[in-house]
């Protein structure tokens, strides 16, 4: 079922570059790719709980800040140790310059 | 005075204690650095981890050639120390930034990188790349940490074995042939996943192989120059891993939430740096191993405000290194305490006091 809510304004996310949003007890980060496009994935690495806001967008990619695993953040896809195991990713609108993600 | 030795294994009583205090994957002390700074020095960059790789290399190939072209004389020994020093004591460091994935901007060549770097030290490349998330992880955690280079109180005789390998090395050497048949091994099987174990014994079938290969080609050429030249340096070029290592952490707090008082920064030399790969600004990279080696200076700027003052020379570091591991053979409950700015300690107290 769909939930959509409001994450950020578009502006408040850096072209190649990340920012956390809470929500309900849950967390996430949302991404502006080099090519302005917008993604959401869970908010904590799947290897151990650091968050993924802090970490490195290169790309496509974001990278752990703890021990540097690699996610492709558009998919989710984990790319190789220490992570294991994908990210869930969630869709994502641009409105009235604002981003939403559904988080249902 | 008989002397308590601390259990630091990975599933003993220490383990148990780490779990119960909080401090197994904990949130660690970071000194901040503004986010739009922080992506600075996060920045991938090819050239320096490509011409300090070129520069590696082609130490390693001439001392290897100065080895051969001086093969049987008595040139040989200061061409062949320098070729096992350059080879395997500056694999440590490489294995390191290039298994962090930091040093250059191209995965595939961080990787074969790695497995090389990983080879003439005699580190299963997957096993260790595990381990050093653990380290990452619980950094001189006892009962977490596996890569705590020697426990309280200190064994001299270990040291001096690691300076040739002859504990890790030969470990390592009976675990790739467990490892070859397919088997599992302890403390290995409590950080490797269960999905990477067929990694793990893939390699050694492959280090297995090529070992027999280079013996093979010696008994060939009835020469022992391949194996002098791939088997030995594992061994004697493993010295000043040590040498470099010890600095690390080695006589600083031990379960402890906060890089400044387990790891030690300490300043080198252009030339140690380039051998270290400025691995010497260890707290900074144990709290931003986004930053890759060649940004770790400029990282040192924007925390060293933050920081205990850092070792001045390789020299001052030993200085008090090698006295407090005198102290602990007599009372391993002592280590250096580092002091930290006044706005930190000042937090520090009000906790204690709490």
């Amino acid at each position: 079922m769909s939930d959509w809510v409001r994450a950020c304004a578009v502006d408040d996310i850096e072209p190649e570059d990340v920012i956390r949003f809470d929500h309900a007890g849950r967390t996430f980060a949302i991404y502006r790719s080099p090519d302005n496009a917008f993604y959401a994935t869970d908010g904590n690495c799947t290897h151990e709980e650091t968050h993924l806001a802090d970490g490195f967008v290169i790309d496509d990619i974001i990278v752990c800040p703890k021990h540097n695993g690699r996610f492709r953040y558009r998919t989710g896809e984990a790319l190789g140790a220490p992570v294991l195991d994908d990210l869930d990713v969630y869709p994502v609108r641009i409105e009235d310059g604002s981003v939403y993600v559904d988080i249902g | 005075m008989a002397t308590a030795r601390r259990d630091y294994s990975l599933n003993g009583e220490e383990t148990r204690r780490a779990w119960e205090k909080g401090l197994v994957s904990a949130e660690w002390y970071l000194s901040p650095v503004p986010r739009a700074r922080l992506k600075e020095l996060m920045k991938r960059r090819n050239f320096p981890g490509l011409w300090h790789l070129f520069l590696w290399y082609a130490l390693i190939a001439g001392f290897g050639v100065l080895t051969w072209l001086t093969w049987g004389t008595w040139w040989m020994a200061p061409a062949y120390l320098a070729y096992c020093t350059i080879l395997t004591g500056s694999s440590d460091p490489r294995w390191h930034e290039f298994g962090h994935g930091t040093a250059t901007a191209i995965p595939w060549l961080n990787d074969a990188v790695y497995n090389f770097a990983s080879f003439f030290l005699l580190r299963e490349p997957t096993v260790w790349r595990w381990s050093h998330t653990r380290h990452h992880t619980d950094t001189i955690i006892v009962g977490r940490d596996p890569e705590i280079v020697n426990p309280r109180p200190p064994d001299f005789r270990a040291l001096f074995l690691t300076a040739f390998n002859l504990i890790g090395g030969l470990k390592t050497i009976k675990h790739v042939f467990i490892h070859a048949f397919g088997k599992k091994t302890f403390p290995e099987e409590d950080f490797v996943p269960e999905a990477e174990w067929w990694r793990v014994h893939l390699a050694a079938r492959v280090w297995i192989a090529i070992w027999l290969g280079v013996i093979a080609l010696a008994i060939a050429t009835g020469s022992m120059l391949p194996i002098a030249l791939v088997l030995v340096p594992p061994f004697l070029g493993h010295w000043i891993v040590l040498f470099f290592g010890m600095t690390q952490h080695l006589g600083l707090a031990d379960d402890v939430l906060d890089f400044r008082l387990c790891t030690r920064t300490v300043y080198m030399n252009p030339v140690l740096r380039f051998l270290y790969l400025n691995m010497n600004y260890h707290v900074e990279h144990h709290m931003y191993p986004l930053v890759p080696y060649h940004a770790l200076p400029k990282l040192h700027e924007e925390v060293k405000a933050d920081c205990p003052p850092p070792c001045p020379s390789v020299w001052a570091a030993y200085r008090e290194i090698i006295p407090i591991m005198f102290k602990q053979r007599r009372d391993p409950e002592t280590w250096i305490e580092k002091e930290l700015p006044p706005a930190r300690a000042e937090a520090k107290a009000a906790a204690a006091a709490e």
